[in-house]
């Protein structure tokens, strides 16, 4: 069978259409990769009334174990689908008829293909050692079971996210993930901040599912189906017009769950959550769904310049705002935080330039995921070793403390500057020398972007690691159990040689299949020229960190006389006050005119109506005075205004 | 034929006044009868004077209707007089508002 393909005619290279083949043999167990988490949920968060206390002992090795079967089926999966011909890595299996209603008829529909079979790598595997490190973090809150029930449940909602073959079930799985990250952002509830930020984030990803769901109807009514393999093969039918609103609804949905500009305001105040949830939900896995979403719907943007223009700008915008937030904050999980918003920028950025970058998109998503899930959870080793303290003014000097986590806290941050060699390098110079290829405004902000990440990330080490002691009274630092530890190590390991994914272009060619291979630009620069700079910026950045946070004593409270962009940074460059200002005043003020006009001018015509006519009766009513005689007299006035009716017009 | 009118005119407007101004309730209903025959007389005089039957046979309806409202109206006295010692009809006003 040969890969059936759209000519594109204005750039000459060719859309691969979505077209899977049945499951058969070890793939048929695909549904099984969800069903595992599935069942661990319900057993732990349904479990509870049957059989409390031996849950409560065992549930999070249940929880555990499922996630890392999840992964084991996995791993079996993409071993077996690199054992296959290109033209047959795209595999579809059909559960059930999920529901039929006239022409829309839907089913529980999952697709096996390259890009999914790394996304379950990632999620399973990553979720797994979340999972793990979560056993030890956990260990002294009385609700670990249900923590360990929504883990389990976001795992199985990301899978379905990633899995499914048509809009619908994406769309499943796509606000699976919103409800596990609300329930798991809110998890202390009683804490009035993280029960704020729940909703916070929760309202503002339904703006962007919103924009899903539109997107969804409207390739409903275009295309008649939901099915990636329909759409595909369809889309270059589609009127320009269809294929830009498509783009742009889908890029809306995107930006709501990838805490994008202009949906960003979410991001930080989600850290309030366990730090785990931060690492996997927040960091490596569901933040990156809209990057999944634009890359997998690559048969819709390569035929809509427009919505791709749309994606680079906000993307490059995010990733400086991220980057910009990270410098200023003093609480290490909202830096981190920062520095994931500007890092998923760059997937955004990557996944907007087109088939040149789709591959380097998912390969930053990669790495991202191994050394932003291995720095968050060396956070919460940190925390777990300061008495849950966040505030990096009470660090400093816990290299000698904190040995392991330092250690493979080094590994995350050689990554994510991009030190030579190490993952962060690779991935992210790509998407700076693509960017730089296909528009050099646009790569300048990329390359600025990685200096302003060398600053952040090392003023971050600096005042956790290094420097003297100014920890709070009565905290004694110490490592942290083995069992938060061996999940650290795996993923500085994999920090590290995240890399190898690009030998010999593995990425790109296992990729092709799902998003077509790219012809080559020639970057303005030679590639090494660029590395080089990008390499120079980075130290730039390290460097002035180095002065400005290194060499300077680091005050115990923040200074509050500070230059104007830093109080910009530290109030998150004023999102929410722009949301406030934008949307949520004027939102506040129409519903408070709506209720006025309902109570004074709806309520006020039909009340008033009825008052009147109430006075009214009650004037009448006095007629009805019991004396038969007055009723008499009525009569007879009556009987004669007849009477002299008649006449007059007999008369006249 | 006009005094015949001009009488039945007299006789109804008595009553008509009878009603409004006295409080007696047997008064008042002989008031009542005094208008009905009233109307009767008038009737009676139109039907020579148009020389066919028709206003002497509704004379006749009102006589039988006068005669049974009669029998229930004064029962409905009696039993007012008996239960409240009073045969004025202002006083029977309870019924209102």
């Amino acid at each position: 069978m040969t890969l059936q393909t759209i000519a594109r005619a204005a750039e000459g290279h060719e859309i691969p259409v979505v077209h899977p083949i049945a499951a058969d043999g070890v793939f048929s167990w695909l549904w099984l990769i969800i069903a595992l988490p599935l069942l661990g949920a319900v057993v732990l968060l349904a479990g509870g009334a049957l059989a409390k206390g031996a849950l409560d002992k065992v549930g999070h090795w249940i929880g555990t174990a499922t996630a890392v079967g999840s992964f084991a089926l996995s791993l079996t999966l993409f071993v077996s689908l690199l054992g296959r011909e290109e033209s047959e890595r795209q595999i579809g299996q059909h559960l059930f008829t999920w529901f039929q209603v006239g022409g829309l008829d839907v089913g529980l529909d999952l697709l096996y293909d390259p890009l999914s079979a790394l996304f379950l790598l990632l999620i399973t595997g990553v979720g797994s050692l979340i999972h793990v490190y979560s056993i030890g973090y956990m260990e002294h809150d009385e609700r670990r079971r249900r923590f360990f029930g929504y883990l389990n449940l976001f795992v199985a909602a990301m899978l379905v996210l990633v899995l499914g073959a048509n809009y619908l079930v994406v769309f499943l799985g796509w606000e699976g993930v919103g409800l596990a990250s609300y329930l798991l952002i809110g998890f202390w509830q009683h804490k009035h901040s993280a029960a704020a930020a729940a909703k916070k984030a929760f309202v503002i990803n339904r703006v962007g599912d919103i924009g899903l769901s539109l997107a969804i109807a409207l390739m409903f009514t275009t295309f008649g189906s939901t099915d990636f393999a329909v759409i595909s093969e369809q889309t270059g039918s589609a009127s320009q017009s269809t294929l830009n609103a498509l783009g742009l609804l889908l890029l809306l949905g995107a930006c709501g769950k990838s805490a994008q500009v202009p949906l960003q305001a979410w991001l930080l105040d989600a850290m309030e959550g366990p730090t785990p949830v931060s690492a996997l939900i927040h960091a490596a896995t569901m933040v990156t769904a809209g990057v999944y979403l634009v890359v997998r719907s690559n048969f819709i943007y390569e035929l809509t310049p427009v919505a791709q223009t749309v994606v680079v700008i906000v993307a490059t915008v995010t990733l400086l705002w991220g980057a910009i937030l990270g410098c200023a904050k003093d609480d290490i999980k909202k830096a981190l935080a920062g520095s994931t918003m500007s890092q998923i920028g760059y997937m955004m950025l990557a996944a907007g330039l087109g088939v040149a970058g789709y591959p380097f998109a998912i390969f930053h998503l990669l790495t991202h995921g191994f050394f932003k899930a291995n720095m968050f959870l060396g956070a919460g080793s940190v925390m777990h070793g300061m008495n849950d303290d966040v505030d990096m003014r009470h660090y400093g000097g816990l290299r000698t403390y904190m040995p392991v986590t330092f250690l493979t806290f080094a590994m995350g941050y050689l990554a994510i500057i991009g030190f030579p060699g190490f993952s962060g390098f690779w991935s992210k110079d790509k998407i700076i020398e693509t960017a730089l290829a296909e528009n050099w405004v646009v790569g300048l902000c990329a390359l600025a972007g990685a200096g302003i990440t060398g600053f952040y990330m090392t003023r971050l080490m600096l005042m956790t690691f290094f420097g003297e002691k100014r920890w709070e009274d009565g905290v004694h630092p110490h490592e942290s159990p083995r069992l938060m530890t061996v999940p650290l190590i795996v993923l500085a390991a994999l920090s590290v040689l995240g890399g190898v994914l690009l030998l010999g272009d593995f990425v790109v060619e296992f990729l092709a299949p799902v998003t077509g291979a790219a012809e080559h630009h020639e970057p303005p620069l030679p590639a090494i020229v660029i590395t080089l700079l990008a390499v120079a910026v980075v130290a730039v950045g390290v460097g002035a960190a180095w002065v400005l946070v290194g060499r300077r004593e680091i005050p115990r409270v923040a200074p509050t006389e500070v230059s104007f962009a830093t109080r910009a940074a530290r109030a998150d460059l004023y999102g929410d006050a722009i949301n406030e200002g934008l949307v949520v005043s004027p939102g506040r003020s129409l519903v408070g005119g709506l209720t006025s006009f309902d109570r004074f001018g709806v309520d006020g015509v039909v009340e008033g109506g009825s008052a009147g006519v109430g006075g009214l009766s009650t004037i009448l009513r006095r007629v009805q005075n019991g004396f038969v005689r007055s009723y008499a007299l009525s009569l007879l006035g009556g009987v004669l205004l007849v009477v002299l009716a008649l006449l007059a017009v007999n008369l006249a | 034929m006009t005094h015949y009118i001009v009488l039945s005119a007299i006789l109804f407007t008595i009553g008509c006044v009878g009603v409004l101004v006295r409080r007696n309730a047997i008064v008042v209903f002989m008031c009542i009868e005094l208008m009905l025959n009233a109307s009767n007389l008038a009737l009676v005089t139109f039907a020579k004077q148009h020389g066919n039957l028709d206003g002497q046979i509704a004379a006749f309806f009102v006589m039988v209707v006068a005669a049974a409202e009669v029998v229930i109206g004064l029962a409905i006295i009696m039993t007012i007089f008996r239960t409240r010692r009073s045969a004025s009809v202002d006083d029977a006003s309870l019924l209102k508002y």
